[in-house]
């Protein structure tokens, strides 16, 4: 039990850290970043804070406390990956929106530009 | 058949993606059944020499900057078609499968029923057209999906031969299904009570490359297209009424 806590900080530490450095290097956006963090803050106080885990652990009734720790994280990064989902769903209809409004306006351009040549 | 005197308002639309081989022959085959009629090839990204060869054949072109798929290929050359006013637009596929030689029986009955889609279909009569069986069974499949939905039969759901009119292309520029459009498309017109309309058509073998269809993507093919016909006829209505950005309500 206590081995797998340990690791479960380790694992909240590195993703912390990998999370930190990605937004330092702009590599994530600091709004898409606060869920990680969030996951990986709640992991680790969990993690480390007994007896906060074996109350979490009582108040909902699980069985054992690694699936007091694990269940609401499991349940946080699928409401994540959802989220993900959504927002991927948007940007691919901005992003085909956007690249049909490129070719037609770069359409009328070259039409213009045929014309102004016609006319000169 | 007797094409109709001049072909008003009227915009062929060929997507084309990587059809350096058909695309010619294709745009010389529908301007010499249409004469004087444009034809728009939207090149989804080629890699080869599919504008060059369309745009020597006589075919304006709509270049995309990357690759979109058929459904965003399709969607663009409807909104380009909406806002250079066309009142009637006949999408016809570049891979030399279709007959330029139906354009004009797709175009009349738009014109004459005033229905908002035409699909040149297979089926409608026996006419000598052959699909695998697979495909066979997959188009016999939607048939009996599509039956309850649309309200009527329809023979050929999958044929991407289709004839729209300026009501459909209004409703297709703000929404189009992207990855497999020709089902879906139907399930988006019946929401709006719009009607359809099936004429025969042939359907050639295919001249040059090769169908991207394998059995994987075939049965990827029955999945997608199901949960987008029931995604359609669930959807939300607010969404599906969304005016694209700028443009007011269109008109």
């Amino acid at each position: 039990m206590d081995r797998l806590l340990n690791v479960t900080t380790v694992l909240s530490v590195i993703l912390l850290i990998v999370v930190l450095v990605s937004v330092r290097r702009a590599h994530i956006r600091p709004e898409y970043s606060v869920s990680w963090l969030v996951a990986a803050v709640a992991m680790l106080i969990l993690s480390r804070a007994h007896p906060l885990l074996e109350a979490v652990r009582d108040l909902t009734g699980l069985p054992d406390s690694p699936l007091t720790l694990f269940l609401p994280a499991g349940g946080l990064f699928v409401i994540m990956f959802f989220r993900y989902s959504v927002i991927l769903s948007h940007l691919r209809d901005d992003n085909i929106a956007l690249a049909q409004r490129v070719a037609i306006l770069e359409y009328h351009l070259q039409n213009l530009k045929n014309h102004e040549n016609q006319e000169a | 058949m007797t094409a109709p005197a001049n072909f008003e308002s009227l915009l062929i639309i060929v997507p084309a993606w990587n059809e350096e081989g058909a695309i010619a022959s294709v745009v010389r085959e529908i301007h010499q059944h249409l004469p004087g009629t444009p034809v728009l090839v939207i090149d989804d990204y080629s890699s080869d020499g599919t504008i060059a060869a369309a745009r020597a054949a006589g075919a304006r072109v709509l270049p995309l900057p990357h690759h979109l798929g058929l459904g965003g290929c399709v969607q663009a050359g409807y909104k380009l078609a909406w806002e250079l006013g066309y009142n009637y637009v006949i999408r016809v596929d570049g891979d030399g499968q279709h007959d330029p030689a139906d354009i004009p029986r797709v175009y009349e009955c738009l014109r004459t029923t005033g229905c908002e889609m035409v699909i040149g279909s297979r089926f409608v009569t026996e006419n000598g057209s052959r699909t695998g069986a697979v495909r066979s069974l997959g188009i016999r499949f939607f048939r009996m999906v599509l039956r309850p939905i649309l309200g009527k039969p329809v023979h050929d759901p999958t044929s991407g031969f289709v004839g729209v009119n300026r009501r459909a292309l209004d409703v297709f520029r703000g929404s189009f299904p992207l990855d497999y459009p020709e089902i879906e498309a139907l399930v988006v017109l019946q929401r709006r009570r719009f009607r359809f309309e099936e004429v025969p058509c042939r359907m050639r073998p295919r001249t040059t490359g090769r169908s991207s269809i394998t059995a994987f993507k075939s049965l990827y093919y029955v999945v997608h297209v199901l949960l987008g016909v029931f995604v359609n006829v669930l959807k939300y209505d607010s969404r599906f009424h969304r005016a694209p950005r700028g443009k007011g309500n269109g008109d």
